[in-house]
């Protein structure tokens, strides 16, 4: 699914250059749920923009399926995030003017899809999330559990392989960030890889793989393990 | 809590209909309030002519492959249809050669009038009303200081343009006079007179366009004197010019009946006569001490009356604004020679130039036509006294030059003005990048290509220049037309834009909106998707 090679970048800080991640090597298989660890300031962010091809490396090899990630032209890049993958942040990142429905259709209107189809679509994904009864409201009107659903509904809708989540229950409750685990969980039982960018040892708990990463290097490289697989994803 | 509605699908047909009809209704209010509209002078009515049905066949299209295809799912439509697909929109017409051709008009209309991409520029439009009408407002004012400058400009042109045609645009007058210079062997203050020999000989100079000669028949009267004109028992005192048939060239005669003097009049020396309007209201009319007293006017042409004891058919009347040109009657100038004790003397030769001849080649001419008649009445040619030389070819020149200096002086403000509404247009796009980047980096992270980003912020450009830019441009012709009827001044006549220009200006700033939303969406493109969802 998604394999990194002697993966190197630096920032340029000033006259010399910060090294980020130093060789990392990791590999993640079709359908695994994988948690990120590190401390801030380890590299973790810069890892999951990476892998979300929002940001380039300086050496070494990004696989995504049979794909070489690697200085791809932003047209390019921009497909590839729209097709393959499934964002979820934070601080939601919901347009504040567009109701719920608009936001989860948003993807499609990028695929190009017409608004009555994308419109249908998005209603059926908010069902999924169980906030079909929200499509009108805008994220102003709505609770952090609540926006991060339409965030994941956004992330889903366009039939992503790979979900990649930057610390999705850091601004939720406990009570709120269990259900969106649940979410989350449910979402990677329909075959689709999910990876969580945390320092919630809670939510690292109900991942099965946890990968650490310590000064830009990856401690625990532990293989992928055996899953159960469905085959493809939903 | 503001809460965005959802338009409904038959809202937005609604929506859709309506907008359709007001840009239309825009265009349309803009053409028709430029003046000479459709009755516009030849050049200017091809282009109006195919702007009008470009935009009613993008209109109408726009509109029927919508109901059509817009919103309709592949599986509900119409079998036999020509699909054209454009993004998310579908744009489908019923295959018939003349709709065929009308469908290309239509997709490239239809990519323009893509709702969707609207939908985004309205919600961005709708969230910043106070920086959209800011905006507005800054091109609008560009574009009406624009129009009413160059149309005043126009107006002033018009004007003096106007009162230099009632003495002709481009003539040349020259009258003999004494001399100031001995010239071999003549001592100075001898008086100098042509002859119809120096009219014959000055026809043979190439570049003249119109040689009319004058007798005064009252020596050297400029306009040639008046005398007693009667009829039955009305008599007064009019001018009477004896001339040929280009004085109505060089003068600008208006004719309201009848013709002017014309060769065969002078080659025949027939006494045939042309008389003004009060002339003719003066002998014909109904007086109240003689005749009918009804007021009433009768037909002149072809009755006899006499000037000078001489009597003249009449065979046109004309018109002038001037009182006293218009008191004057014409005759054949070798009629008065004859009838008048004239000889063959003339007074005065006066000429006009072809169109093309430039500046220059006009003042060879005049110095060529002196040289001539210095030659055969033995005065110096540099003798500025023998002859008196009016022309006005020289001061038009002049004028012009003076007008074109103006006229870039207008447009040079004029595309100032302009240019500071755009600039601001791009500041203030560049302001609404900078709010939205984090918008603009998570429509980036959802898959949105640098060209998405760039056409979303060049279209909101290129609406809001547009609408303010007609705005002002109706505004600025309205304004004009308000002027060209409330001011009545001889320096400015008609202030108006033409279509060209209107058109040009219209074309403009759809470019100026491309351009002013071209930098700042550049930069929208740029953003980099991680600096703005980090949430540190």
């Amino acid at each position: 699914m998604l394999r990194l090679s002697k993966l190197n970048k630096y920032y340029k800080v000033g006259t010399h250059s910060l090294h980020v991640l130093r060789d990392v090597d990791l590999e993640i298989a079709e359908g695994e749920m994988v948690a990120i660890m590190g401390a801030s300031g380890s590299g973790k962010s810069t890892l999951l923009n990476i892998l979300g091809i929002l940001d380039d490396y300086d050496s070494g090899e990004y696989w995504l399926g049979d794909t070489l990630i690697k200085d791809l032209s932003e047209k390019k890049s921009a497909n590839y995030r729209n097709r393959f993958l499934g964002f979820v942040f934070q601080s939601f990142n919901l347009l504040p003017f567009k109701t719920a429905m608009e936001n989860v259709a948003l993807p499609l209107y990028y695929q190009g899809m017409s608004r009555r189809r994308r419109n249908q679509e998005a209603m059926r994904y908010l069902e999924r999330v169980g906030l079909a009864d929200w499509a009108d409201h805008t994220p102003a009107e709505m609770s952090g559990g609540q926006k991060q659903r339409v965030a994941i509904a956004r992330a889903l809708i366009g039939k992503p392989r790979m979900i990649l989540a930057d610390e999705p229950t850091g601004a939720l409750d406990s009570a709120t960030s269990a259900q969106i685990m649940d979410l989350m969980a449910e979402i990677n039982q329909s075959g689709i890889t999910v990876l969580i960018v945390t320092h919630d040892a809670e939510v690292a708990a109900r991942t099965p793989r946890t990968i650490r990463i310590h000064d830009g290097k990856i401690v625990n490289a532990s293989a992928p393990e055996p899953k159960p697989t469905q085959s493809e994803a939903a | 809590m503001i809460e965005a509605k959802q338009i409904k699908p038959r809202k937005r047909w609604l929506a859709r209909i309506g907008l359709t009809l007001a840009i239309l209704l825009v265009g349309l209010l803009v053409l028709a309030s430029l003046p000479g509209g459709l009755s516009g002078s030849g050049g200017g009515f091809l282009p109006l002519a195919l702007f009008t049905v470009l935009a009613l066949c993008g209109a109408l299209l726009w509109l029927v492959g919508g109901l059509v295809g817009a919103d309709t799912p592949p599986e509900e439509r119409t079998g036999f249809a020509i699909r054209g697909e454009l993004g998310p929109l579908y744009a489908e017409v019923k295959p018939s050669a003349v709709i065929g051709i009308l469908q290309i008009f239509g997709l490239v209309f239809v990519s323009m009038f893509q709702i969707d991409r609207w939908g985004e520029v309205f919600d961005t439009i709708r969230r910043n009303k106070l920086r959209t009408v800011l905006t507005c407002v800054s091109v609008a004012w560009g574009i009406y200081v624009m129009v009413v400058l160059l149309g005043m400009g126009q107006g002033l042109n018009n004007g003096i343009r106007k009162s230099f045609k009632k003495d002709s645009a481009n003539a040349v007058y020259i009258n003999a006079a004494k001399t100031s210079i001995p010239f071999a062997g003549y001592n100075i203050n001898r008086r100098i007179t042509f002859n119809n020999r120096d009219y014959d000989a000055a026809r043979k100079i190439p570049g003249i366009d119109h040689l009319g000669m004058q007798y005064f028949i009252h020596g050297g009267r400029f306009g040639g004197g008046e005398m007693k004109t009667t009829r039955g028992t009305k008599s007064n005192l009019f001018g009477v010019n004896a001339i040929n048939s280009a004085t109505y060239y060089l003068d600008t005669i208006d004719m309201v009946q009848g013709r002017f003097v014309n060769e065969d009049d002078v080659a025949n020396k027939r006494k045939t006569c042309v008389i003004g309007e009060p002339v003719r209201d003066y002998l014909f009319g109904h007086n109240t001490n003689t005749d009918a007293g009804d007021g009433g006017v009768d037909d002149p042409m072809g009755e006899w009356i006499d000037v000078g004891g001489v009597p003249f058919q009449v065979v046109g009347v004309y018109h002038s604004d001037n009182e006293e040109s218009a008191r004057q009657v014409y005759i054949p100038v070798t009629t008065a020679q004859l009838a008048f004790n004239g000889a063959d003397r003339i007074g005065m030769i006066m000429f006009d130039v072809k169109p093309g001849v430039s500046i220059e080649e006009e003042g060879q001419i005049k110095r060529q036509v002196i040289e001539l008649l210095a030659a055969s009445h033995q005065f110096s040619p540099d003798d500025k006294q023998a002859v008196h030389v009016f022309d006005t070819i020289e001061g038009f020149s002049h004028f012009q030059q003076f007008f074109s200096v103006i006229s870039l002086f207008v447009i040079v403000i004029g595309l100032g003005t302009l240019a500071a509404g755009v600039v601001g247009v791009s500041n203030i796009m560049m302001i609404a990048v900078k709010e939205r980047t984090k918008e603009i980096g998570v429509r980036k992270a959802l898959g949105a290509t640098p060209q998405s980003i760039i056409a979303m912020i060049v279209q909101e450009a290129v609406f809001l220049t547009s609408i303010a830019g007609l705005l002002g441009l109706s505004a600025g012709v309205v304004t004009l037309g308000a002027m060209a009827q409330f001011i009545h001044t001889d320096m400015i006549d008609n202030p108006s834009i033409n279509i060209s220009t209107g058109v040009a200006a219209a074309i403009g700033l759809v470019i100026a909106g491309a351009l002013a939303g071209f930098v700042p969406a550049k930069s929208a493109a740029r953003v980099n998707p991680i600096e703005t969802l980090r949430d540190q």
